[in-house]
């Protein structure tokens, strides 16, 4: 029964930290945004303000998946895991 | 300036007071409900009490009430920048508020059009309502934004005026605009409508929660870290936060105010540019024109 409980609390924080790979993704994006928008500023300093209400606006919209990723990380961590224990707990309640 | 009467004063301080009133009421509720709680704590919304409904239960949480006093300040602050407006301004609040209004109204035009410059109030309502909700965690508040329940009503109302402005050009235009570029994708597209509000909803949420989980995080490592290096020193020197005071407010900076804000003004944002964005303006007005035309 406590392996049980070992096994699903640290197969969920296994997933939780699996699940944030996903930042990788939303970051290398976002200094790839980031990156031209310096560019852009750089050839043209007169349009800094339009460059970086854009540029805002693409992280963040880029920044989407990260975000999906933590969602279901957080999920993993904290509201999870007393779902599972629960459901053992039922069950192996239910086989007595 | 002329001489301003008793009676104003006195509807002025009342809205003062109203405004502060909520946000005092909600920093007193959070101190007597909030159990005490060591180390890394990272919670969801507490619920206050359980009203039985007859489908499912009402429970009413931390994030729904500070989600109405802010609500409440936010009509309060409105009712006392737009008190004694005149023609010709007689009071600073007044300058104040045609400021924002004209920013609002410029955001609207620029990115909206002038067809929907009856938006910006929707548009200012969520920008202020979403700001100042991220901004409650300042008071130590629990931020009704990091509570996906109070985001996912607001990207709903959204998605139900952008449904609204598509669907407006008639179904069958709807139907037609579903099929393209390729009949074969029209379920995709259906699935992307309806990831529209999913995601709004997520980004802000999850923008908001992670901050408050980096700086739960922070907080209790540097805590960590101090006792590290104060740890082996005798009596109360030992107890010294040592890295604990400052930095934590220096990040907080980010996570909360700069965070909050952007976030604020990407969710005015994306509900600008998706409300507009879904309306076909050029085939409404041929529909108009055909109307008109007809009835000639």
């Amino acid at each position: 029964m406590e392996l049980a409980i070992g096994i699903i609390l640290g197969c969920c924080a296994l997933g939780a930290g699996i699940a944030m790979v996903a930042g990788i993704g939303p970051g290398i994006g976002e200094g790839n945004a980031v990156a031209k928008a310096c560019e852009a500023i750089g050839r043209q300093p007169e349009s800094k303000g339009a460059v970086t209400t854009t540029m805002l606006m693409g992280c963040a919209v880029a920044e989407t998946t990260g975000l999906y990723a933590l969602v279901i990380a957080i999920l993993l961590l904290f509201v999870a895991p007393k779902i599972l224990v629960n459901i053992l707990v039922d069950a192996v309640n239910a086989l007595k | 300036m002329k001489k301003v009467d008793k009676k104003f004063k006195i509807i002025d301080t009342i809205y003062i007071v109203m405004m502060i009133l909520p946000l005092a009421f909600g920093i007193v509720l959070n101190v007597l409900t909030k159990p005490h709680s060591e180390g890394i704590n990272v919670t969801g919304a507490r619920i206050f009490f359980t009203i039985p409904m007859p489908i499912q239960d009402w429970v009413v949480t931390e994030a729904q009430v500070n989600s109405l006093l802010v609500t409440v300040t936010i009509l309060f602050i409105c009712l006392y920048l737009t008190h004694g407006l005149k023609e010709r301004i007689e009071l600073k609040r007044q300058h104040l508020a045609e400021l924002a209004v004209q920013k609002v109204e410029g955001l609207v035009l620029e990115n909206m059009g002038e067809y929907f410059l009856g938006f910006t109030p929707f548009i200012m309502g969520i920008l202020v309502l979403s700001a100042l909700s991220s901004l409650t965690s300042l008071l130590g508040l629990f931020p009704p934004t990091s509570d996906i329940n109070i985001v996912g009503g607001w990207a709903a109302l959204v998605f139900f005026i952008i449904m609204y402005y598509k669907f407006k050009c008639g179904p069958l235009y709807y139907l037609k605009g579903l099929a393209e570029p390729v009949a074969f994708l029209a379920p995709i597209n259906l699935i992307s409508e309806f990831s529209t509000p999913v995601s709004m909803a997520f980004r802000h949420y999850g923008n908001v929660l992670s901050g408050t989980v980096i700086s739960v995080l922070l907080s209790a490592a540097f805590g960590g870290l101090s006792s590290l290096v104060l740890g082996w020193l005798p009596g109360f020197l030992a107890d010294i936060p040592l890295f604990q005071v400052g930095i934590p407010a220096v990040l907080s900076l980010y996570f909360d105010i700069f965070s909050g804000c952007l976030q604020a003004f990407i969710f005015a944002m994306l509900t600008m540019m998706n409300i507009s964005g879904g309306f076909a303006i050029d085939e409404y007005e041929r529909r108009k024109q055909k109307k008109l035309s007809q009835k000639v």
